[in-house]
């Protein structure tokens, strides 16, 4: 970062907001040396829009503070849900500013304190917030390195930065430490340009293994999340529920909860919760009030579902497209039909979304479970009323998020009924609440007519996607003539979704990979080509293909025409700007059609990878919770009415499931750092549904792939 | 009507007064600060909320607080002496046995009482004793290595 790029407002006499921000901020956090920057100046927030909209704050927000004892404060919006940023951002941060990785401290989902973030999801932190904090930091070292320089009454050039210390190259009893140069100071600088990607080589944190920094506390039990908050006065709530989705109340009789022993009943329009201090009593409570209902459902189940989709009247929009369908048609020796089906799929975080709301005076405090806790702090501006600078949403340990903490429903209630009860409220959703709530994975349909010609070259993608989502759509495959279409919601007609939807970890691209691959499997097969080969023979995308190279040898992949019945399933796809290649091993209980994945080896081609280790982890976690949407997961439902609302009938995957896991990071240094919490999820489904292929003969087309729909698909074969 | 529980709780005698139904999960978190014990479905399919009771791994979500009288409850905070952990909460801090965390109290108190029961057990016992206790992020490939790892340093340290 040049000089010129930054601006030193030490005395600003402007008034406004972002002034007060600043000033209030650096009072709390005392002397030392501050980075500020304007977040939509640094981020780029156009590249993951927030699922609503904002007015971007006029603020400058701090990124670091260098305290006067040394300590290196690192502040961000992205919050811990275990995907380990608490771990990777202090070791970017540390090479940036030459520092031990244990000075720094790193302070999270605060919107008070922390510079303004979109959310967490989409696996930006690494790829979009750090580079932005690596500027921030290469600034510091700059004010570091002038101090010093003063100090000694030497040119700058002649110092290096070490470990925490600045020394002079020619005389090493000039030297002094980061805290000895803050010490007494309140220096502050702000960044106006956006940081460039660079040099990614040459560090000391970044690139080796560190475990998860806040594994301690979370084995002893200290790590405190929403719900281990405790506050003077607090009381547990519980919101009365319709029995289903389009359900409206029409009467009640609160009287019976009235009469439970220092309960509390609140009402704002539909919103009705009790209030105890006493957990067991707000059951007891809310289990005697006498509600009655109306209900005008969709009629729609998880049978219908997929018909209702493709014959509805929708929306349709070309995605891409290139040459003529009619050409490939034409030069395709063979064509391939097929329709591909993949069901509403929950979250399930085992920590339920929870809030805790405070008012102080006209001040608002909300302690949530978020993946977004702007997001929330911006939800709570509009329903509540409130002015931006008398809200704050404080983001203790997430405990799981996969997409669903991006919904904030909980800290809106928490809020609204603190309010009302005018003492601060814990609202911790049941399980049963949270399968209701879920913003489910959307169900959709994919329907794909492919063609090759007598070598086995893809001549033909016609690609058509109901109601699912683009990402991970495209072709990745080199084909001449293909077209990706998306059918979804026309404004204003009848909701084909009965609940709502979002982001499950890689939204859609597990429902694309699925059927993609499948596709590609279907025609390897019937080519009679090794699935490999059809693959790399297919492939003009040098990073897929040494991908394919890495995760073959790693196997010890040999090839075979499918159905072999040896169960070897492949599978390949981009996610959040990481290229993966998997290939699994099944056996199959032909009598029960019970599917055992034996065992799962995948590359990762992510760019720089800042923490090996933790991004190993990562695609750990991604190919067990992947085996959920392939096997087992899948809401089931009758108009409005979820029917599975906990783990007795919602089955997620369990220690007996697990496979044999080998995975490869390519070693790619020299490159961006990219997105690892979702990739590695995407080719489970389709891999697994290829290794029953080749095990069976049996395809199916329907995740999950259940004991029942793998025998029902074993007798068409 | 309130009675007065007396129990061991993480090896200090504990009385308190309440109602015998009061659910010990709730007793656990509310009345006696100990918030290491999660909830994560109240009806004990998912072993977030597991304690020992006499050594038992057992589901605090759907125990009356009665039940647990004159026993000897350990949770969590109890486990680690003297400042040092136990050896299957120090197995899941070298193995990165975790992710979010939220589980893992429940999850190192039933692979500790397993060990209590069996302090040899085989990969396929791990598995099994495991199995009723969910995650998921999907860290149970580092949480199986963490037990067979803490059940080798017991025996050897003892």
């Amino acid at each position: 970062m040049k000089k010129s790029d930054t601006t030193e407002k030490i005395n600003s006499g402007n008034e406004d907001n972002s002034g007060m921000k600043r000033r209030s901020f650096v009072k709390l956090l005392g002397g030392g040396i501050f980075v500020f920057i304007q977040p939509w100046n640094v981020l780029d927030i156009l590249a993951s829009a927030p699922p609503q909209q904002r007015t971007l704050p006029k603020d400058y927000n701090a990124f670091l503070q260098i305290a006067e004892d040394g300590t290196v404060k690192c502040f961000t919006g992205k919050i811990e849900m275990g995907q380990g940023p608490i771990t990777s951002l202090p070791q970017m941060m540390a090479d940036e500013l030459n520092v031990p990785l244990e000075k720094i401290k790193i302070i999270m989902g605060d919107t008070d304190l922390c510079p303004w973030d979109a959310g967490t999801w989409g696996s930006q932190t690494t790829q979009t917030f750090g580079p932005a904090m690596r500027a921030a930091a290469a600034e510091a070292r700059g004010v570091l390195t002038e101090l010093a320089a003063e100090r000694f009454k030497v040119p700058a050039s002649q110092l290096e930065v070490r470990n925490g210390f600045v020394e002079d190259t020619k005389n090493p009893k000039n030297r002094v430490s980061y805290g000895q140069l803050a010490k007494g100071k309140r220096i502050e600088r702000f960044l106006e340009t956006k940081p460039s990607v660079e040099d990614y080589t040459e560090f000391t944190y970044v690139g080796k293994s560190y475990k998860h920094s806040d594994a301690t506390v979370k084995v002893t039990g200290q790590a405190k999340y929403t719900g281990d908050i405790r506050l003077p006065g607090m009381v547990f709530a519980r919101i009365l529920r319709p029995p289903s989705h389009g359900a409206k109340l029409s009467t009640v009789d609160v009287s019976g909860a009235e009469a439970v022993k220092g309960t509390q009943v609140v009402r704002d329009g539909d919103l009705i919760a009790v209030l105890n201090e006493n957990r067991d009593r707000v059951d007891e409570a809310l289990a005697k009030i006498k509600a009655e209902y109306t209900f005008n459902e969709l009629k729609v189940n998880d049978s219908n579902l997929f018909d209702r989709m493709v014959g509805a009247d929708s929306r349709m929009n070309v995605v891409r497209t290139n040459g003529d369908l009619e050409e490939g048609s034409k030069i395709s020796e063979r064509i391939f039909e097929s329709e591909f089906h993949d069901p509403y799929v929950a979250h399930a975080p085992i920590e339920t979304h929870t809030a805790l709301a405070q008012y102080e005076g006209d001040k608002l405090t909300v302690w949530a479970a978020t993946q977004s806790p702007f997001g929330l702090q911006d939800g709570l501006v509009r329903q509540l009323g409130l002015p931006l600078e008398k809200v704050r949403v404080i983001t203790p340990f997430v405990g799981g998020g996969f997409g669903g903490k991006s919904m904030y429903t909980q800290g809106i209630e928490a809020a609204r009924i603190a309010k009302l009860a005018g003492k601060p409220v814990m609202l911790e959703w049941t399980r049963e609440e949270e399968f209701f709530y879920d913003i489910f994975h959307p169900a959709g349909v994919i329907r794909i007519k492919s063609g090759i010609d007598k070598e086995g070259l893809i001549k033909l993608w016609d690609y058509s996607l109901y109601y699912g989502g683009t990402r991970g759509s495209d072709t990745i495959y080199d084909v001449p003539h293909a077209r990706t279409v998306n059918y979804s919601q026309l404004k204003d007609s009848v909701a084909i979704h009965p609940f709502g939807t979002g982001a499950w970890r890689a939204p859609n691209n597990n429902s694309n990979t699925f059927a993609r691959e499948s596709q590609i499997d279907i025609m390897a097969s019937e080519a009679g080509i090794d699935p490999l080969e059809f693959r790399l023979k297919n492939l003009k995308d040098e990073k897929m293909i040494a991908c394919w190279k890495a995760v073959a040898e790693k196997a010890g992949y040999t090839a075979a025409k499918t159905p072999s019945g040896k169960g070897i399933g492949l599978a390949c796809g981009t996610d959040a700007g990481t290229w993966v290649a998997m290939i699994v091993e099944v056996k199959v209980d032909k009598n029960t059609g019970k599917v055992k994945v034996e065992r799962v080896v995948c590359a990762q081609d992510m760019g720089l990878c800042v923490n090996p280790q933790g991004a190993l982890i990562q695609m750990e976690g991604c190919i067990q919770m992947g085996l959920g949407y392939t096997l087992s997961e899948e809401i089931q439902f009758e108009g409005g009415n979820i029917k599975n609302r906990n783990f007795d009938t919602y089955e997620i995957p369990r220690f007996s499931w697990t496979p044999k896991m080998d995975c490869v990071i390519l070693d790619r240094k020299n490159m961006p750092p990219k997105g690892g919490g979702e990739p590695a999820i995407i080719t489970v489904g389709a891999a697994v549904a290829n290794a029953i292929y080749d095990a069976t003969g049996a395809r199916l087309y329907r995740m999950p792939m259940t004991p029942a729909r793998v025998l029902e698909a074993m007798k068409k074969a | 009507m309130e009675e007065k529980i007396r129990f061991t709780l993480n090896g200090k005698k504990t009385e308190i007064t309440t109602e015998p139904n009061q659910t010990l999960l709730w007793v656990l978190r509310n009345q006696l600060g100990l918030t290491g014990t999660k909830y994560g479905c109240g009806t004990g399919f998912c072993g977030a909320c597991t304690v020992l009771i006499n050594k038992e791994p057992s589901r605090s979500c759907t125990l009356p607080v009665s039940d647990v009288a004159g026993k000897d409850v350990v949770t969590i905070e109890g486990l680690a002496r003297g400042g040092k952990l136990h050896p299957v909460q120090q197995a899941f801090v070298d193995h990165d046995a975790l992710q979010c965390g939220y589980c893992t109290p429940g999850m190192i108190l039933t692979a500790a009482g397993m060990l209590m029961k069996n302090p040899s057990p085989t990969r396929q016992q791990i598995i099994d004793g495991l199995e009723d206790n969910l995650c998921r992020c999907g860290a149970h490939t580092r949480i199986i290595d963490a037990v067979e790892t803490a059940a080798r340093q017991m025996k050897g340290g003892k």
